[in-house]
């Protein structure tokens, strides 16, 4: 038979259900394609025991004809979940031995359905960066290469090792979280589709917290049913985290095949930047084509603070970064390097536990809120946050259903390319993302095409706040206009 | 806006992250390459708008003033650096 690696999250949900592979199977089949795959770094942590004994519990119910949800589906957890008795590091050497005693409400969720984990995926540290080359654990090498080249390239990030695991065919679907960028971003690397909710659809209780009013729990999987599979699974109210929100998760595989006729599409005009290249020109405008195609009706909008998003975010992620990052102190948790005194050992303590870009933005967060900036910095900063939301509601509220956009300014770079003098190169890698986590939105990358050297590239939706099931159905559009896209192995 | 040297080894303080000496004007740099790219803030009209306080309208939600979790010491002691029975064990902080 065909390798099970090769299915889609759906396609082996039919298949064990039939019954034609065991669950077992499919879970061996993913372990040894992640032993195959260790020179890319996606996973830090494999979890071997734990996946096949999932599989078996999960062969009893398939067999009895209980299947639940997820019950078989091999899947790779962003170490920025917590996982209990299994490590949870968030990429960084001050909780390189933090062994979580409970479990996040989100991968608790896909457990509840019959998923099998089968490991923890490298992520940016503190999910801080674009190109997963901030993690303790080295940089994640992208399944994908320029055509004739054997230079590394970056697979984006923070979610760089959920995007290139599922890109790589080593688990059928992965957690993955967003703040400014980190599912879509990668995604569209990585040729993959990721979904970011809408804030308060899925818990954050047990994520591993970077910016609180930001940060989003969502999938990264290889076709847009499977994400949509996945989200249903992840998603739904918790008590413990209060702004999760108490509404009733749809069936988001019923929104896959959903006439889009009559929908009105926004195309934002301060989205084409200055410098983009005539590729992601090219894709947009191939992307508009085929929502027409569909039935839908473009209309073009105005965005007019869209270009603030960017400098606004990073006060306020710093900022809510500073604050959540206190914690790490060497007491209850994590790394200690001891001092003279109590405050030395603090000091000490966060300077060893800490990598460069996550004490960087520490800093930066700290200054923002001290005494005499925070209004001049922080506040300013959520006021433009207010108009930002308000350009979006303005659009929603003149009928437009959703939103096409390029996902990123450009195809994937190679590992040491950016970021190197000035950090601020890095971040703009986020300028069509950030906006949507600004406002609170749903959002949506689906792989549109590749460019000429052979790499990824991607196109986003925007959606109303929890209308996710509107992205569903348009994003199946384009996939089915634009075709999947898988990575040659040289691995 | 931007830092000078002081400053940057005045925020390192208050984040409580040890800063040497050599690395001050390097950190200088790229502390004040982030405040220049934040500083096109300075041109929006913010007059009369709210701060965000809350991206999606939601209102805190309260439950009842009970006990819902606990009994857990060795839980919460697990993962300490140092530690003795259910304690935490910290250097001298009063003299």
């Amino acid at each position: 038979m065909t390798d099970p690696t090769s299915l889609t999250l759906a396609e082996a949900r039919d298949a064990l259900r039939g019954k034609k592979l065991s669950a077992r199977e499919l879970t061996d089949a993913h372990l040894g394609a992640m032993e195959a795959a260790r020179p890319l770094n996606a996973y830090v942590l494999e979890t071997p025991d734990q996946a096949r004994a999932m599989a078996d519990q999960a062969d009893v119910r398939l067999r009895a004809g209980e299947a639940r949800a997820l019950d078989g589906i091999p899947l790779g957890i962003k170490d920025l979940f917590c996982t209990q008795d299994v490590r949870a590091t968030a990429g960084s050497r001050i909780l390189e031995n933090f062994v979580p005693t409970y479990e996040s409400t989100v991968t608790a969720n896909l457990w509840r359905d019959g998923a099998v984990m089968l490991g923890k995926l490298n992520n940016d540290e503190f999910a801080m960066g674009s190109s997963n080359e901030t993690s303790y654990f080295g940089s994640v090498v992208s399944p994908w290469r320029r055509v004739g080249s054997d230079t590394k390239l970056v697979p984006g990030g923070s979610s760089g090792g959920s995007a290139a695991a599922v890109a790589a065919h080593l688990c059928l679907g992965a957690t993955a979280t967003d703040t400014g960028g980190s599912i879509r971003q990668p995604a569209a690397f990585t040729g993959t589709v990721g979904v970011k909710p809408t804030y308060g659809r899925c818990s954050r209780w047990g994520v591993v917290a970077f910016a609180s009013s930001l940060d989003q729990a969502g999938p990264i999987a290889r076709t847009v049913r499977d994400s949509a599979i996945l989200l249903r699974s992840m998603a739904g109210h918790d008590p413990k985290d209060t702004t999760s929100v108490d509404i009733a998760v749809p069936d988001y595989e019923a929104a896959i095949g959903k006439s889009v006729k009559g929908m009105k599409i926004g195309i934002p005009k301060e989205y084409r930047v200055p410098g983009m290249s005539d590729e992601i020109e090219k894709l947009w405008e191939q992307g508009k084509q085929w929502l027409k195609e569909a039935g839908a009706e473009l209309v073009e909008v105005s965005l007019p603070h869209t270009k603030y998003a960017l400098p606004a975010y990073y006060i306020v992620a710093p900022a809510e970064a500073s604050s959540n990052l206190a914690r790490y102190d060497g007491v209850r948790y994590g790394l200690r390097v001891n001092g003279r005194d109590i405050t030395e050992m603090y000091e000490k303590t966060r300077r060893e536990g800490f990598g460069e870009e996550v004490r960087r933005r520490i800093m930066i967060g700290t200054y923002v809120l001290s005494a005499g900036y925070y209004d001049a910095y922080y506040v300013r900063a959520q006021k433009v946050r207010t108009l930002i939301k308000q350009d979006f509601e303005t659009c929603f509220a003149n009928g437009v259903h959703a939103m096409l956009t390029p996902a990123t300014p450009s195809a994937a770079f190679g590992i040491g390319e950016k970021g190197g003098a000035d950090p601020v190169e890095m971040y703009l890698n986020d300028v069509f993302t950030v906006t949507v986590n600004m406002a609170g939105l749903p959002g949506i990358a689906v792989p549109g095409a590749v460019d000429v050297q052979g790499l990824p590239l991607g196109l986003q939706l925007i959606g109303r706040p929890f209308d996710e099931e509107s992205l569903f159905s348009l994003g199946q559009v384009i996939e089915d206009a634009a075709g999947r896209f898988t990575p040659t192995k040289w691995w | 806006m931007s830092v000078d040297d002081k400053t940057v080894r005045r925020i390192a303080h208050l984040a409580r992250i040890a800063v040497a000496e050599d690395e001050v004007a390097h950190l200088r740099g790229e502390l004040n390459a982030m405040l220049a790219f934040v500083e096109q803030l300075s041109e929006v009209d913010v007059s009369g708008v709210e701060p965000m306080t809350s991206v999606t309208p939601m209102r805190m939600k309260s439950r009842d003033d009970v006990i819902t979790d606990g009994e857990i010491p060795d839980d919460i002691v697990r993962n300490a650096p140092a530690r003795e029975d259910h304690f935490f064990v910290v250097p001298k902080v009063v003299e």
